[in-house]
């Protein structure tokens, strides 16, 4: 097993809704889907945000598209017009989700890699 | 008018996404779309409640301020091709925007034509009249509990009163708040004529508008990442069309000769873009599920969209409320070199001292330094190293005015009076339109459309 950036996996775009941020994030192939399943559960986006979310996280599945969509709730300091943030609607949220550790079997790994990818030491 | 439903292919172009837009995408596809339907959307969710405010100094404003523009540049060529507009340009104002396009209509020579105004989404009295009851969708508080004033409450209002604009005649539809995604299925619905609840044809006709209503969004625009998403020509994004058949099959394109990319990641993304659950997307037309649809790269920057399916419309619609929520004082400036967290430490340590001093009222009070940590907070990874360039940015907010003006001076006063070896700094101050929701009856609401002529 090695651990490479979700960022190797998946692309992600991040949007908001009142206080609430949503994050799509679409596997690049499908094969990489089952390890997004696995891996980027609530409870793990959660604890990679820390005390951005002060609210659950919730999760969506969209096997067509191996895509999931995941809910941020109390994620915006207090909602996007009144947040004193410079970026309160949280667009880069996005880029913090694509930092997320992600352990991948030999297989994927020896296909990332012969892609110029990094494994993570 | 409509006799027969259509059967050919109806195409339809996305030519703006929020008010400050670029105009020359919409242009372009204006003259080179061969397009049945040209849409310009420019309502974020507080567009309307700012333009309010603009209405409230100048009854003639409140509309889109570059509707001029957008017009002398796409108007012409719209009128040579018999393209058809429908846009939300109107904001709080549809029926002055009207007027003004038949100003613009004359001065161009484009006559005769007709332009219709939506009117209708205006609910503010209403919501004052029952603010007891209304339950605002964030907190379940009555809005009467809201300590801001309201300035402005509007409704998303639906595809049906576009559809009865377009079957009255109207070359050009301006509205104000309604469903984004309404404005492209309202044409859609008039062409084919689509039943009104008939909820798989209309959730895939919204699944197709849900493409293309962020119009570049879904051709290139907040999508390149070097060396994992490339964007061939981004400074020159083409903006998107839909091309729609009458069983709903829709492919969504873009202009040969453009810049952007449209394949199966950058519909994923927009597809995905600010929603909740993906299999109750609700609009005032239907209640889409996404979580069937699937997209095939069908040619080059060409993605087909299928199996979207619908449920019924809910029985009431969102009011967006513009609510003023005070104040907001901020102020910046950079340190660089060695020691320059340090500096910017200590600028942070001397500003809140003097907001003490200075007996500031602050609500919320918050201080970044922008390189480290301003945008994910705890959440980002520690620097191995100081950095050499440090933003301290301190934002607050304030219920009166004069203590956001206190406030932004006190950072500005930090390049004289602080740390040394500081850029000077920049300061702002703002007042917040806050948007709160509530949903009301769709019996409370008349749309109406009122049709104005250029001969």
């Amino acid at each position: 097993m090695k651990r490479f950036y979700l960022r190797e996996l998946a692309h992600a775009r991040a949007g908001d809704k009142g206080d609430t941020n949503n994050i799509g994030v679409i596997a690049y192939r499908p094969e990489y889907y089952p390890v997004l399943l696995a891996q980027v559960t609530p409870e793990a986006v959660k604890r990679h945000f820390g005390t951005l979310v002060k609210g659950p996280v919730s999760r969506y599945e969209l096997p067509k598209v191996c895509a999931l969509n995941l809910v941020l709730e109390n994620a915006l300091g207090g909602g996007v017009t009144r947040s004193l943030s410079h970026d309160p609607h949280g667009k880069s949220y996005s880029a913090l989700l694509l930092s997320l550790p992600i352990e991948v079997n030999n297989d994927i790994a020896a296909e990332l890699e012969a892609a110029g990818r990094k494994p993570l030491p | 008018m409509v006799k027969h439903p259509r059967t050919r292919t109806l195409r339809i172009g996305a030519g703006s996404s929020y008010a400050g837009d670029r105009i020359e995408p919409g242009a372009d596809l204006a003259r080179r779309g061969r397009l049945d339907y040209l849409v310009f959307e420019t309502l974020a969710e507080r567009t309307i409640a700012l333009a309010q405010l603009e209405r409230l100094k100048n009854p003639a404003a409140g509309f889109n301020e570059l509707l001029d523009d957008r017009f002398y540049a796409a108007l012409p060529a719209c009128r040579e091709h018999g393209t058809r507009i429908v846009t939300n340009m109107g904001a709080a104002n549809p029926l002055g925007a009207a007027r003004r396009t038949l100003e613009i209509v004359r001065e161009l020579g484009l006559g005769p034509m007709k332009v219709a105004a939506v009117l209708g989404d205006d609910v503010l009295e209403y919501c004052l009249r029952h603010r007891d009851t209304l339950a605002m969708m964030e907190s379940g508080a009555p809005l009467a509990s809201y300590a801001g004033e309201l300035v402005s409450a509007n409704a998303y209002l639906g595809a049906d009163v576009i559809v009865a604009a377009l079957a009255q005649g109207a070359d050009i539809v301006i509205t104000g708040r309604g469903g984004d995604c309404s404005l492209f299925l309202a044409p859609m619905v008039h062409e084919f004529g689509w039943r009104l609840d008939d909820w798989d044809i209309l959730a895939k006709g919204q699944t197709g508008a849900d493409m293309v209503e962020c119009a570049a969004n879904v051709s290139g625009a907040f999508f390149a990442d070097p060396g994992y998403k490339e964007v061939p020509d981004l400074a020159n994004l083409g903006y998107p069309l839909l091309e729609v058949e009458a069983d709903g099959t829709i492919i969504v394109t873009k202009l040969e000769g453009t810049g952007g990319i449209i394949n199966r990641a950058t519909c994923a993304e927009q597809m995905l873009y600010e929603i909740h659950d993906p299999a109750s997307y609700i609009t005032p037309d239907v209640v889409v599920d996404f979580s069937a649809v699937e997209l095939d790269e069908v040619g080059p920057d060409r993605v087909r969209i299928s199996g979207g399916r619908g449920r019924a419309r809910p029985d009431r619609l969102k009011v967006s409320v513009g609510v003023k929520e005070g104040w907001i004082g901020e102020g910046e400036l950079t340190f660089a070199g060695l020691g320059a967290l340090d500096r910017a430490k200590l600028a942070e340590a001397v500003v809140r001292e003097r907001f003490r001093i200075g007996g500031i009222r602050i609500e919320e009070l918050r201080v970044d330094y922008i390189g480290m940590n301003s945008l994910h907070g705890d959440a980002s990874p520690l620097p191995a190293l100081p950095p050499y360039e440090v933003r301290l940015r301190v934002a607050g907010r304030t219920r009166e005015k004069r203590d956001a003006v206190k406030l932004a001076n006190e950072v500005e006063t930090l390049v004289s009076k602080g740390p040394g070896m500081s850029s000077l700094p920049r300061k702002s101050v703002r007042e917040i339109l806050g948007i709160v929701s509530v949903l009301i009856p769709r019996e409370a609401i008349t749309p109406s459309v009122q049709m104005l002529e250029a001969g």
